[in-house]
């Protein structure tokens, strides 16, 4: 018994004998893009860098949209030992910012013209204090319809251009016996919809009083009453078992012509590209009804960590190459988001994302870019959060009446900024 | 109590004999000491020490880093405030109403479960080295694992009720996983699922140590077999009922990953329990202080369950 | 051996119907436990349009090993998509040191408080016991800047002697974090087992001379076969699953153990999930603690017997 743990214990100290790695060449990344598509896209990444002569050193924790990969990039900065990178979502960029955990990649930034080829709405996230600390690798939107095409020509379905042709359209789908609406019973997915319901409801001058500025005479409007009595409308058009379902499931449901439509960011069109199906033809990518000419994005950003001095070339390295045209080109057209700069040519992407390159460009000339409440670039996780809580009780129920929905989002909003 | 002595066997004859030997006998004695020392320091600084920690930092301002400037009790302000909103319910209220449910059916159904299996394989069961492996692997596997295929089973669209619907009982309806009122039995279920066996293996241990001339005696008063447990099996095992409590009560408040795997928080954040609240509002919504506050309430509550437990359970060693 | 078995044979009327309604309820249960399992062990041999259209309790039409051997060799974890079998041993490298050296340690801790008493030993092993119940989600972000410090010293002593002697080592850390809060544990195993040791054999060894780890070596130690088994097993299923500690403290790909190895392959954000590959995985990643209980099940009990469920 005793030798054997002797042994063990001579094991350990081998482990831990072994000296420290060289890591001035390497680009440590942190991030939760682990299945197939995601990870397919981020290795043109780490090939890129390979040329350069840099390697990759991955550390992916997936679960929980990020959840899991957030904790553990808090213990690692927590411990002073930051990744190179990480996968960030715009408030949490700016918390760490705050806290003096950032790089600064003014420099870069400046040679490479970010300044003028990333839209000002992302730079809001991505430089603080007049330092870049980021570099956005993609914007996605959230004000989408995603509909299966034999579905919608089964039922004679057109384009909805209001909410009252979505209602209409939804109860086509109802009488011909299909699921009209795939939703995932998730908060986040909720509130995701909820954006988009918001922006329809009030239009893009009320959208941003309400989600953006957090206005409280907006949030307490009867605009936003209504709100919440359209989404109680399209609730009435999911199936029963919706509760807890995963957003990729949901968009399953459409692929497969189980359901009509699916309201979603444009990561489900990567679900669409997986398995294989053309826009236009098997699938139809439209605006949420009546947020035509308004874009609600969010972007997947790149964090840059405060590395050591000898670290740092490796990190301008990775920061070049992410916000390179060639890979913004590759990248997105298998995400299904559009480039975070608005100067790639859109000659690869299909039409839903030409759409969307389109959109994202009229938007941010226009000024209706707004950020997504509902996935962290409206307001710090702290009322974002509590603002999906209330849309989730209200949808299950907890929250029995638009009224009294009203008044917890004002609540709940004040009680956590 | 009477070791107390045995631990200074030698000491008379060593004393005042000569210097070396004294010194031996000294480091005799301080050797026990030094051995544990290492352990109980590391326990203060890593348990109590943390603990104070956190203390502190419920009285901060702490978003997403510690901050170490004392501000205020604005994070026990709030949980206060939302420990009686229950219409609708905060998230906090949800939280601890779920403790109260799903520890006490937890532990009752673990215990209550696991004794009568114990009971019945401890009948002289043919194949009970097949059976016994069977009730304790849950316990071997994480809920990444089998969270999963739980999730699956008990999901109407895809589980057991569209299963018994392929094979006619139509009428079947079991879709507590989708209910916001009743998710948090779902975890009660899988919970003991999981840990009943390993309940169960305490008890059949417990079960097979009982002194079986004590037994016989009561059957020679002619026992039925029923009153036999009742009266004198049950009572005996006083001791495991204790000890699976301590093991089944500090499960039943790290059920974090149980809620998360099954639920991913049920309908409307209705599965939380108060380790999911701490989680959320620490890592995710950058409330640390928040998220301390409620780990402060939580070990407070623990202590004043566990500790008059071992304090009578202490003590009554002494005597 | 058993005296409630006794009890049962002799009382009148227990002939065949009690017997049957005993076997009927315990087959009854081991099929419910079952059934997780026979999910996962189907569904792993199931081809992909199986699985979608079918019943999630229907064997097999076509079984294939195709899933297993995509989890053990193919699966993607983040970037690198060679399977799950390599981080059995980063898993493995964690687990064998954090349970021998908080077993060892604990089995010292419990002979002191037993047979080498002082004054406030109650104390010291009420504080080591309480400390089982804090929740790991409160101590991650101190343990974390702790471990930072380790990192730093490691840092000097390679600058100063070319090695880190294990400070900053992400597998070190977590050998470390786990032992600390095992101690608890494995400390109230020990200690309740050997409470019951008769103290007479301590004595006369001490009469003869024996020191303290003398003592320990030839008169506990061989005795302690049991309660050694039931430490292990705990200690082994509780470090080999734990994430959370794992994913903050050991996530890159070198190192990452098994259980945030499956994480990744579990939770796929987009694609279609492929729910076979995702249970052989699992199945796989879960064999040496399935291993473990099935082949030590009857020692655990035995072990449990012998102390560690006395109060």
């Amino acid at each position: 018994m005793m030798r054997k743990l002797m042994m063990a214990a001579a094991m350990l100290a081998t482990t831990a004998l072994t000296a420290h790695a060289d890591d001035v060449k390497e680009v440590q990344m942190l991030h939760w893009w682990t299945s197939g598509g995601e990870a397919a896209a981020l290795n043109v990444l780490k090939q890129d860098l390979a040329t350069e002569g840099y390697t990759w050193k991955d550390v992916p924790v997936a679960g929980g949209g990020g959840d899991a990969a957030m904790t553990a990039l808090k213990a690692m900065v927590a411990a002073g030992n930051p990744p190179t990178a990480s996968q960030m979502l715009g408030y949490t960029v700016l918390d760490y910012a705050e806290a003096g955990k950032m790089g600064d990649l003014t420099e870069t930034a400046v040679a490479e013209g970010w300044d003028k080829a990333v839209p000002a709405a992302l730079q809001k996230f991505a430089v603080y204090d007049g330092k870049w600390v980021a570099a956005p690798v993609n914007v996605h939107s959230v004000n989408w319809l995603w509909i299966n095409k034999a579905v919608m020509d089964k039922i004679g379905g057109t384009e909805p251009k209001t909410f009252d042709d979505f209602i209409a359209l939804l109860d086509k789908a109802k009488a011909a016996g299909v699921t009209p609406l795939a939703l995932g019973g998730q908060n986040w997915q909720e509130a995701t919809m909820f954006d988009s319901v918001v922006l329809s409801t009030g239009g893009p001058e009320f959208y941003k009083k309400a989600f953006n500025d957090l206005d409280e005479d907006a949030l307490k409007s009867d605009t936003m009453k209504k709100s919440f009595d359209n989404l109680a409308k399209l609730k009435t058009y999911v199936d029963p078992n919706f509760s807890g379902r995963d957003w990729n499931l949901a968009t399953a449901m459409v692929i497969n012509g189980d359901a009509l439509v699916q309201v979603m960011g444009d990561w489900a069109k990567g679900e669409f590209v997986a398995a294989k199906k053309v826009p236009g033809t098997d699938f139809l990518c439209y605006r949420f009804p009546g947020t035509d000419g308004s874009v609600i994005y969010n972007s997947d950003m790149f964090g840059m960590f405060d590395v050591p001095d000898d670290r740092k070339a490796a990190q301008i390295a990775l920061a070049k190459a992410t916000l390179s045209k060639s890979f913004q080109s590759a990248f997105n057209v298998v995400k299904g988001s559009v480039p975070a700069r608005t100067d790639v040519p859109d000659t690869d992407f299909d039409a839903c994302g030409k759409k969307g390159i389109a959109d994202l460009k009229a938007a941010n000339e226009g000024g209706t870019l707004f950020g997504s409440f509902a996935q962290g670039y409206g307001a710090p996780p702290a009322v974002a959060n509590a603002y999906k809580d209330v849309v989730s009780k209200f949808v299950h129920g907890q929250i029995t009446s638009s009224d009294q929905a009203v008044d917890e989002l004002v609540k709940a909003i004040d009680d956590a900024k | 109590m009477a070791l107390t002595t045995a631990t200074h066997p030698d000491r008379p004859s060593a004393a005042g004999i000569q210097p070396s030997r004294s010194m031996r006998a000294r480091m005799q004695d301080a050797l026990p000491k030094l051995v544990l020392a290492p352990s109980f320091a590391i326990t203060l600084i890593f348990v109590y020490g943390f603990i104070l920690w956190t203390i502190y930092l419920s009285f901060t301002n702490s978003k997403a880093f510690p901050k170490y400037v004392l501000t205020d009790a604005r994070a026990y302000q709030r949980l206060w405030r939302w420990t009686f909103e229950s219409d609708p319910p905060s998230s906090w209220y949800t939280s601890i109403t779920n403790m109260g449910i799903f520890g006490v059916l937890y532990i009752a159904i673990c215990l209550g479960l696991g004794l009568l299996i114990a009971i019945l394989l401890d009948q002289k069961i043919r194949g009970e080295g097949l059976l016994r492996p069977i009730y304790l692997y849950p316990m071997a596997l994480s809920f990444i694992v089998t969270g999963v295929a739980w999730k699956w089973f008990l999901d109407p669209g895809l589980g057991l009720e569209q299963t018994l619907h392929q094979w006619g009982w139509t009428s079947f309806h079991f879709d507590w996983i989708k209910n916001k009122d009743f998710v948090i039995y779902t975890v009660v279920i899988a919970g003991v699922w999981q840990a009943s066996g390993f309940v169960m293996a305490m008890f059949l241990a417990g079960l097979r140590g009982i002194d079986s001339e004590i037994v016989k005696a009561s059957q020679i008063d002619g026992a039925s077999t029923f009153q036999l447990y009742r009266r004198i099996i049950i009572p005996l095992l006083r001791p495991v009922f204790l000890s699976a409590l301590i093991v089944l009560a500090h499960m039943a408040i790290k059920s974090y990953d149980l809620v998360v795997a099954l639920t991913s928080g049920g309908p409307g954040g209705s599965a939380w329990l108060p380790s999911n609240f701490m989680y959320e509002y620490t890592f995710k919504r950058n409330e640390m202080a928040v998220g301390s506050a409620s780990a402060v309430i939580m070990l407070a509550t623990i202590s004043a369950i566990i500790v008059p437990y071992l304090y009578s359970e202490l003590r009554e060693k002494a005597r | 051996m058993s005296a409630a078995l006794a009890a049962s044979r002799r009382t009148p009327g227990s002939s065949i119907v009690p017997r049957i309604v005993i076997y009927g309820l315990l087959i009854f249960f081991a099929l419910i436990y079952l059934i997780p399992f026979f999910v996962m062990l189907v569904t792993s041999l199931k081809t992909m349009p199986e699985i979608q259209q079918g019943n999630m309790l229907a064997l097999p039409k076509a079984p294939t090993i195709d899933p297993w051997i995509r989890a053990w060799g193919e699966a993607c974890v983040g970037l690198t998509c060679e399977g799950i079998h390599g981080y059995f041993w980063n898993s493995i490298k964690m687990v064998v040191p954090a349970v021998a050296i908080s077993t060892i340690l604990g089995a010292l801790n419990g002979y002191v408080l037993t047979k080498w008493r002082f004054k406030g030993h109650k104390l010291v092993f009420g504080l080591m016991l309480f400390a089982c119940f804090i929740p790991f989600q409160a101590v991650l972000l101190p343990m974390a800047t702790v471990l930072g410090e380790f990192g730093q010293i490691g840092k000097a002593l390679t600058n100063a002697t070319g090695f880190a002697f294990g400070f900053g080592n992400p597998t070190v850390n977590l050998v470390f974090v786990h032992v600390v809060y095992g101690l608890g544990f494995t400390t109230l195993f020990f200690r309740n087992y050997y409470e019951a040791f008769p103290t007479e054999l301590v004595k006369a060894a001490m009469v003869d001379g024996a020191s303290f780890f003398q003592i320990f070596r030839r008169v506990l130690l061989p005795n302690s076969l049991p309660i050694i088994v039931v430490t292990v097993i705990y200690q082994f299923t509780n470090i080999w699953n734990d994430f959370l500690f794992a994913s903050a403290y050991a996530g890159s790909g070198d190192v990452m153990p098994m259980t945030v190895a499956l994480n990744n392959v579990v939770n796929t954000s987009t694609g279609v999930v492929e729910y076979n590959v995702n249970m052989a995985a699992a199945m796989i990643a879960a064999m040496p603690t399935l291993l473990v209980y099935v082949l030590a099940g009857r020692y655990f009990v035995r072990g449990l017997m012998a102390g560690a469920v006395k109060g």
